[in-house]
């Protein structure tokens, strides 16, 4: 019974740490080249961890139609669908410090 | 009593065993028999290799990141244009591996000596082994001494190339101060591929602009191996407005440089011969040199990659990220390095788990400033198409050729606001 547990707990390890490793939708990694992930960073460009996704998807859809003004984030948010920009903004939304 | 808990009743230790191997042969993942995550190194502590390993812990903690660097202060290329021009100091481009280290990643303070892409160890000058299952390779580039007549490491120290920060950024920034008035400054600027497209370009401008405030009488001449190059109307515009001191040379106009004599550091090229008071030469270039040890590298000097994982297309198990990769349209930049790393390392976590790594989409944008004050961008998004990193149509470029100048005062502080967030990133 033991070594069933065992069997058990390994298997739920394994798990558990392929869910991570999956976590970040595609795009959403290189945004903190710029988008600091920690706090503290002397820089006029806004973290992303834990922002609002609502609010990010409309940054994104009007950096993308121009409504919004930009310098660098228009050229950047035109490479992303829809679909790809709620699973970036959800995922940071996600990010709690 | 649970059903489970009966189940185990007859269950005796033997089928135990028997069915936790069975369930290990339906997880395709052998280095995971013992719930180890397996053994990755990173050979390379710069933006690349030192954001690979970051990453790597940071998806998966069990997994066993080795990052072997021979140096422990990287010193940052990335703003050591502004160095070289007297507006920055080195000491604000060097960092030391302290926070990497206590992120988890074993550091080893050697230089690879070799690759065993079969036995899959690297052996290390210290006389350690490291045995892996995923090694990755960011070897940033190296210079080719044999790239140009007359331009050995000998020469390199009367005309630097200053393309490795450190001793040579500090040694092209002394011959800028030492040089008298009126002196003429040479930068001869290689083909393509190589480190930092726009890098010469923000080079010239900034030593322009140190000419033009400090030594008027001078001049500059940018000779060039290429008739076109990054941000190139931004630069010229820019050019033409702050620096009447500077002039380009395009291929077409004789601008390749053919030869270097440094005994008198003069500059040659098919059709002229310049003395110069300080020659900056930036030469041809190759992936560095761990990729020769590992045998990643191609005919080109450059290593060819899968663009969903950056697996060598050469070497199974060995993946090459950074400057001295070919990543098809994603330009040599620290941007570029630290997002493919990122990539890299959730594709090696994948990969370890025996999972299918996920197509992904990838992010560059370079900074370059122009004088102080005065920054312009160029910025691309890329997916895997055919077999290479491609540009996302319809996204991307640089920035407007006639924005007003709060706009570049703005892409300034972004970019000074770039670099302190990459490099905490990877070093804070």
């Amino acid at each position: 019974m033991v070594h069933v547990r065992i069997l058990a707990a390994t298997v739920m390890l394994t798990v558990s740490s392929m869910a991570s490793a999956a976590d970040a939708p595609p795009g959403a990694s290189s945004c903190s080249g710029c988008h600091p992930a920690t706090v503290g960073v002397a820089t006029p460009v806004p973290r992303l961890n834990g922002r609002d996704a609502a609010q990010i998807i409309t940054a994104m859809t009007e950096f993308r139609t121009g409504k919004r003004p930009a310098t660098v984030m228009d050229r950047i948010a035109k490479g992303f669908t829809d679909d790809e920009t709620k699973a970036i903004a959800a995922y940071f939304a996600a990010q709690k410090d | 009593m649970t059903q489970t808990k009966r189940i185990a009743r007859r269950l005796t230790r033997r089928d135990v065993m028997k069915s936790a191997a069975a369930a290990a042969a339906l997880l395709p993942m052998p280095a995971l028999a013992q719930g180890a995550a397996g053994r990755v190194v990173v050979i390379g502590g710069g933006f690349a290799g030192a954001s690979c390993a970051r990453a790597l812990k940071a998806l998966d903690a069990r997994i066993n990141v080795t990052l072997v660097e021979a140096s422990r202060t990287f010193i940052a290329c990335p703003f050591s244009n502004l160095v070289i021009a007297g507006m920055r100091e080195l000491t604000a481009q060097q960092f030391g591996y302290d926070k990497v280290a206590a992120a988890g990643v074993t550091m080893a303070f050697s230089a690879a000596s070799a690759v065993d892409p079969q036995g899959k160890s690297v052996t290390l000058a210290d006389g350690n082994r490291l045995a892996y299952e995923r090694l990755v390779l960011a070897p940033g580039i190296d210079i080719r001494w044999d790239g140009l007549p007359g331009y050995d490491e000998a020469a390199a120290n009367v005309m630097p190339h200053a393309w490795k920060a450190g001793e040579q950024t500090t040694l092209l920034r002394r011959q800028l101060e030492s040089m008298e008035d009126g002196g003429l400054v040479v930068i001869s600027a290689p083909a393509n591929p190589f480190r930092c497209p726009p890098g010469p370009y923000e080079r010239a401008s900034l030593i322009a602009y140190y000419l033009k405030t400090k030594k008027p009488k001078s001049k500059l001449i940018l000779l060039d191996a290429k008739d076109a190059f990054s941000k190139q109307r931004l630069f010229q515009n820019a050019w033409k407005e702050l620096y009447p001191n500077l002039e380009w040379v395009s291929l077409s106009s004789g601008g390749k440089v053919t030869s270097v004599e440094p005994a008198s550091k003069t500059v040659v090229t098919d059709f002229s011969r310049h003395q110069a008071a300080v020659a900056n030469i930036i030469p041809p270039q190759k992936a560095g040199r761990v990729a020769d040890l590992a045998q990643v590298a191609d005919r080109s000097g450059w290593c060819p990659v899968d663009p969903m994982t950056f697996e060598s297309k050469q070497q199974p198990n060995i993946h090459v990220i950074g400057d001295a990769a070919i990543m098809g349209a994603m330009p040599k930049s620290a941007f570029s390095a630290n997002a493919q790393a990122k990539v890299c390392a959730a594709a090696v976590a994948k990969l370890l788990a025996g999972e299918k790594p996920v197509e992904p989409r990838l992010i560059n944008t370079c900074y370059s400033v122009v004088a102080p004050d005065y920054g312009i961008t160029v910025a691309g998004v890329y997916r895997p198409k055919d077999g290479v990193l491609s540009d996302i149509e319809g996204a991307g470029g640089v920035s407007p050729i006639d924005a007003p100048a709060s706009t570049r005062a703005a892409e300034a502080r972004y970019a000074d606001g770039w670099f302190k967030t990459i490099t905490t990133e990877v070093f804070g």
